[in-house]
């Protein structure tokens, strides 16, 4: 590894400066799981890195009536045992425990891993699917990001150099609501998803569907929402029918690469399999 | 570039050191403190040979800066073993077979070790979760899976 300075602010004040001093080649830590191996490969090469380790605020879990808040530095692990989380929503619990190993989900964090903006990681699937909300913060602002307005391309963020990721924002879900995430696994369980499919409906009583969310990982360069398969739910019985017609209009939404994991068509097919396999679990 | 000193204690000795920024735990471990039972195998945080524990929760230092360990407890391989022998976790991968060439058991006893710990009553299935990510290219996991629920009975 390229040798590099580090620096350890005390206060979220002395980090935003930090980043605001220095736009170009200051990189900030949080777990580290993912920029400690791309400085490795040497891929990133920062000339200071900010590590955010004591900025313990960043670590907090809140739940209540405005829904659910989670700190940028809170890590898989801890989220994965949260109670606030799993009755915010079992399947975001389970998000969490479905990524890579027990390793890596000690040690990284939500904020690093929505930064990174892998779109084949599992996270940013479900919290798409729960209308999470990204909040930023720069040494001259502060910032609400729609998740899905953070993600730009592959490894690709709207975040300026300048700002830090403090926490998302969960509001609470519809009456009713049920949430499930599905993740893809043809090879090996600590693999990235082939594909992974977030999904959150709700109905009134007469069973007709009044809230939609989809949302897809590893289905193009940024983990999309499937919003023309959601409108099409609206107002129907969440039946064969419906269901077959929401999962083919989600598979047209995507746009995936062919890699190790499969071909564009065989992954376009998948997320057509996975968004109905979902959506037949919580119908 | 920058230096750095830090405090942790290692299997329970209090420990300071000035390390460099770029300094990985897995080479300040083996490199400067001789303590060489954690291996450096894949260097990306997959295999799991490197798996230390920090306050308890496994991790890979390959994948940890030394500054970030500051203040806190490490366990590594060498840490398991009481002042009278083997820990009943190491005597159960001796008596089932838990390993053959050896160079990912220190991974694989330092993530048991972990789960124990932190769930003694795991089920099966949490066991083989836990220990997902700990290569083994020779025993097949059936005797690691043996000596974890071998250590589990009380």
């Amino acid at each position: 590894m390229r040798p590099f300075d580090y620096v350890e602010p005390e206060t979220l004040d002395e980090a935003l400066a930090l980043l605001a001093e220095d736009q170009d080649d200051t990189l900030v830590l949080a777990g580290g799981t993912s920029l400690v191996v791309l400085m490795k490969q040497d891929l990133l090469r920062p000339v200071r890195v900010v590590g955010l380790r004591k900025l313990a605020q960043l670590r907090a879990v809140a739940s209540g009536d405005k829904g659910l808040m989670i700190g940028a530095l809170a890590t898989h692990g801890m989220l994965a045992r949260a109670s606030d989380v799993r009755g915010f929503a079992p399947a975001l619990a389970e998000t969490f425990a479905a990524v890579a190993t027990v390793r890596i989900r000690e040690q990284a964090t939500v904020g690093g891993n929505l930064v990174h903006a892998d779109p084949s990681q599992d996270p940013p699937v479900t919290l798409l699917a729960l209308d999470a909300t990204a909040v930023a913060m720069s040494k001259a602002r502060a910032r609400r990001i729609p998740l899905a307005e953070l993600f730009v391309d592959v490894f690709e963020t709207s975040l300026e150099p300048d700002e830090l990721l403090l926490r998302v924002e969960l509001p609470p879900l519809p009456q009713g609501a049920r949430v499930t995430y599905k993740k893809f696994l043809p090879n090996t369980v600590d693999d990235y998803a082939t594909v992974s499919v977030a999904a959150v409906v709700a109905t009134d009583a007469d069973g007709r569907c009044t809230h939609a969310r989809i949302a897809l990982g590893g289905a193009g360069p940024v983990p999309l929402r499937a919003r023309e398969a959601e409108r099409s739910l609206i107002g129907r019985r969440l039946d064969d029918r419906s269901i077959s017609e929401a999962a083919a209009l989600a598979a047209a939404a995507t746009d995936p690469i062919a890699d190790l994991r499969g071909s564009a068509a065989y992954k376009r097919a998948m997320s057509g399999v996975w968004t109905g396999r979902a959506l037949r679990e919580i119908a | 570039m920058s230096e750095h000193r830090i405090r942790f204690t290692l299997n329970g000795a209090p420990i300071e050191r000035v390390v460099l920024a770029e300094r990985l735990l897995v080479d300040l471990l083996r490199e400067d403190l001789g303590k060489t039972g954690t291996k450096d195998g894949c260097s990306v945080g997959v295999c799991g040979l490197c798996t230390v524990q920090v306050d308890g929760a496994p991790m890979s230092a390959c994948l940890l800066l030394a500054t970030q360990i500051d203040g806190a407890a490490i366990t590594t391989v060498e840490g398991l073993a009481g002042a009278d022998g083997p820990s009943a976790l190491q005597d159960a991968f001796i008596a089932e077979g838990g390993f053959q060439c050896g160079i990912c058991t220190s991974g694989q006893l330092v993530a048991a070790a972990a789960l124990l710990r932190a769930s003694p009553d795991a089920t099966a299935a949490e066991v083989t979760d836990w220990m997902m990510g700990n290569l083994c290219r020779c025993t097949g996991y059936y005797g690691i899976a043996r000596a974890i629920a071998a250590a589990r009975r009380p």
